[in-house]
């Protein structure tokens, strides 16, 4: 695997809309092509070594492509944006929609993030050594797809309108949520480690959700069934189960109709 | 006005009768005219090349409020679709609801140079007519809807056709309407208190008076009138299995109907997207063409016309005046929905839609669409729409037009279907063999659709003293092709004449043109009672004035107006 290292050397007076930071535009490139891509601030196109010093060289394909990005990246969107093989590390932290409509490869940010990463994503694996912003994992405004394949792991907070119409897929949060988690979700997994607020699986038709800690406000929508010992993530432990959104609709599989099912920890 | 001579290129002409020969065109001062006319014309070489009048669009949904409903609702048509501006091109947006601007450039790209709106609420005229004025390029029109107004239904249920008539004069000058356009008769009044109307003779509740007497009542008001287009109907019982029947007692109603107009149109009833109406089953599970029993009845009644609402397979936004179909397909794909009652016009709905081949019920309406066209015996009378955007984009015309000319392309669809023996059991279109040239697809895009609209003295062909639109394509008919050659070549029109202005040269978009704004201007005998009718319910129960409602100056700042005398 070849590595092309991108070290912000001037920042944007704006935000700065770079989507060719990622290993598919990368691919097959030598470093003075690689500066010589376009990036967007508003309406004005830019060249990416305006903004990025650039060494080394990347890999023949998107698979065989590592980049790593330095410096403080909290005005560039779209990092890793449609990837779909590769590795990318970002140094620092980014702004919006970090592998957005992610299909494969890897994006490790030591930082955090902000709003829309992994919006619709389809595959491949978000690391987050940091915070993530709202809308992690979520569709895109207006849109009814949202994560669909691949797994998102935070180590710190999420905030909030986390798995918004998630239909697959796995989140794992390492800290607390804020509210609306899997609103309108048709199926993936959403665990979290921490603490989460009001309005957890609001028009949820399928899928998981997982909280180990504190849950502020139930949903009206979600029924207590019983309590269940099973193994979450490498945690064994007991929680008790819920089934809704009972204000929905949900389809039946072998005559048995299908709920959402949202499982809370249950602590001595 | 600069003069042009398109040189050597392959002619089709249906309403001159020229099959593809080769034949110049000369355009003078925004008119066709004999080559020996032009003195000194700019010469463009069509050697080799498809030449053919503009396209024209009988029946699309492209500009108002359900369609600014739809690119409100769906952000994510725009989200991979947008192309900044360049050169004479200003900005464009947006894939099955596209902007105005990107809406021109597309239909432009296609060789098409006249749309009609099919679907105006009146009260949302001023809307509509400002999306229009933004979209460059294309003369357009728009049909007001008629068949759940309040005022026709009153005046109706009593028979009273010529106070019918005057309503609608009064209706098309204060909206500046282009036609009289029903949508599920009586059933979106229906559907304000969450009921439908399935067959022509359910009433209407608190109206007491049936579908079949609006279909009837303003066919015959239409003809009172003498208008340029007749009656532009969407039956009721839309896009529901076993609909076929409803579709037929619709047609029927328009039996012993004689045409009266001195525009040249023979129909009194234009039928759109049959397709939707054409369906045989009870279920969802046993849906089947009727297309067969739909084209029989055309092919044998020379009293109407009809168009395709051809399903193209795509990711779509669906959108009409009829309120509980849309209902009825949320319910179905329980995507997002959007519903709005009109005051005392009509009603509307927007859902998005996504027509997949791995679907069975879609790939049997993309059958059905192909089987109307392919069964037709007359194509001056069958024509070539998507009901864009509501069983595709208009962008997908060139691949209607690859499907209808190639079996091979269509076998190719059939093998790429999940349900392929399925939908060749529900369906008739495995079974025909028949490739329509560009004679035929030169009727059904532009010749007929003129001729049904009332238009055939300004579009549809190149014949002297015609407005100079014409289209020049990178496609030699005279050669073997592959079938994708087709949907490439008439997506992207190699020369572009508007009233004899370039529009498109070598592919390259060159003028935003000047375009105009379609309406009917109808003189009817004074009618006290309709005005009074007019006055008392604008002041007891519309929202707004009548000062607010009529459309007028600036938002027509290049009209066209055909004018009807139906005082006798």
């Amino acid at each position: 695997m070849e590595t092309v290292t991108l070290t912000i050397k001037d920042q944007p007076g704006l935000y700065l809309e770079a989507d060719t930071i990622s290993p598919d535009a990368l691919a097959g490139k030598k470093a003075e092509e690689i500066a010589g891509l376009p990036v967007y601030i508003g309406k004005e196109e830019h060249r990416l070594g305006d903004f990025f010093d650039v060494s080394g060289r990347a890999g023949a394909t998107a698979a065989e492509t590592k980049i790593v990005v330095g410096g403080d990246l909290s005005r560039v969107k779209y990092i890793g944006m449609k990837m779909t093989g590769g590795e990318v590390v970002v140094n620092g932290n980014a702004d919006m929609y970090v592998g957005a409509w992610m299909q494969g490869g890897k994006i490790t940010v030591n930082g955090n993030v902000d709003a829309f990463a992994g919006t619709g994503m389809k595959g491949g694996e978000l690391i987050v050594k940091g915070n993530a912003g709202n809308y992690l994992g979520a569709a895109y405004r207006g849109d009814w797809r949202g994560m669909s394949g691949g797994k998102i792991t935070v180590t710190g907070n999420a905030g909030s309108d986390l798995g918004t119409f998630m239909t697959g897929g796995e989140i794992v949060i390492g800290g607390d949520v804020d509210v609306h988690v899997a609103t309108h979700a048709e199926g993936g997994k959403i665990i979290v480690k921490g603490n989460a607020k009001s309005r957890v699986g609001g028009q949820m038709v399928e899928g998981e959700i997982y909280v180990f800690g504190s849950i502020d406000l139930m949903m009206p929508g979600f029924a207590y069934r019983e309590d269940v010992d099973i193994e979450v993530d490498g945690t064994k432990g007991r929680f008790a189960l819920y089934e809704g959104d009972l204000g929905e609709r949900h389809r039946k599989r072998k005559g048995q109709m299908i709920y959402g099912k949202l499982y809370q920890q249950i602590r001595a | 006005m600069a003069e042009y001579l398109i040189k050597n290129g392959f002619v089709f002409d249906p309403v001159q009768g020229i099959k593809g020969d080769k034949t110049d065109v000369a355009i003078k001062d925004g008119k066709f005219v004999e080559t020996t006319a032009v003195k000194n014309p700019k010469v463009i070489d069509a050697t080799g090349k498809t030449v053919m009048a503009g396209g024209v669009d009988i029946h699309a949904h492209v500009a108002g409020a359900k369609v600014n409903v739809g690119r409100s609702f769906r952000p994510e048509d725009k989200l991979f679709g947008f192309k900044a501006g360049r050169g004479i091109e200003r900005m464009q947006g947006g894939f099955s609801v596209p902007t105005t601007i990107k809406t021109g450039y597309d239909y432009a790209r296609m060789g098409y140079t006249t749309v009609m709106e099919a679907a105006m609420p009146p009260l949302y005229a001023r809307h509509t007519h400002e999306e229009m004025r933004d979209t460059p390029i294309l003369d357009q029109g728009a049909y007001p809807v008629f068949g759940n107004n309040w005022f026709v239904l009153e005046y109706l249920k009593n028979h009273e056709i010529e106070n019918t008539a005057a309503y609608i004069a009064w209706l098309l000058r204060a909206t500046k309407g282009y036609a009289v356009k029903v949508v599920n008769p009586g059933g979106t009044e229906a559907w304000a208190w969450g009921l439908n109307c399935e067959n022509v003779h359910d009433p209407v509740p608190y109206f007491d008076i049936t579908p079949a007497q609006i279909i009837k009542g303003l066919i015959e008001a239409n003809e009172y009138l003498g208008l340029p287009h007749s009656m532009h109907m969407h039956a009721n019982n839309l896009g529901n299995p076993g609909n076929y029947t409803t579709t037929l007692d619709s047609f029927k109603l328009s039996e012993g109907i004689k045409p009266n107009n001195k525009f040249g149109r023979e129909q009194v009833m234009h039928h759109t997207h049959v397709q939707f109406h054409s369906y045989g089953g009870d279920s969802w599970a046993n849906v089947e063409s009727k297309a067969k029993e739909i084209m029989d009845y055309v092919n044998s009644h020379d009293n109407m016309t009809i168009d395709m609402g051809q399903v193209t397979l795509d990711e779509t936004t669906t959108m009409t005046a009829d309120g509980p179909f849309e209902h009825h397909l949320t319910e179905l794909n329980h995507l997002k929905w959007a519903n709005v009652d009109v005051e005392l016009e009509t009603g509307s709905g927007v859902v998005p839609y996504v027509y997949s081949p791995d679907i069975k019920v879609c790939a049997i309406q993309w059958a059905i669409g192909l089987e109307l066209a392919l069964l037709a015996t007359d194509s001056m009378r069958v024509f070539l729409t998507t009901d864009h955007p509501n069983a595709g984009p208009f962008i997908r015309y060139p691949r209607v037009m690859k499907w209808l000319m190639s079996q091979e392309s269509r076998d190719q669809q059939f093998d790429a279907f999940k349900h392929k023996d399925k939908v060749i059991d529900a369906t008739n279109l495995a079974g025909i063999d028949r490739e329509l040239d560009l004679y035929e697809i030169a009727q059904m895009t532009r010749a007929g659709p003129a001729k049904s609209l009332g238009l055939a003295h300004m579009y549809g062909s190149l014949a002297p003293g015609l407005e100079a639109d014409v289209a020049v394509y990178d496609f030699n008919p005279n050669e073997p092709y592959a079938p994708d050659t087709i949907e490439t070549a008439f997506s992207n029109a190699r020369h572009l004449f508007k009233t004899g202005v370039q529009i498109i040269n070598d592919r390259e978009i060159v003028s935003n043109g000047n375009k105009r704004t379609l309406w009917v201007n109808t003189k009817v005998n004074e009618n006290a009672q309709v005005m009074r009718d007019v006055k008392e319910k604008f002041l007891r129960y519309y929202t707004v004035t009548l000062n607010n409602y009529e459309v007028s100056g600036h938002y027509l700042p290049n009209p066209y107006v055909i004018e009807v005398d139906a005082t006798q």
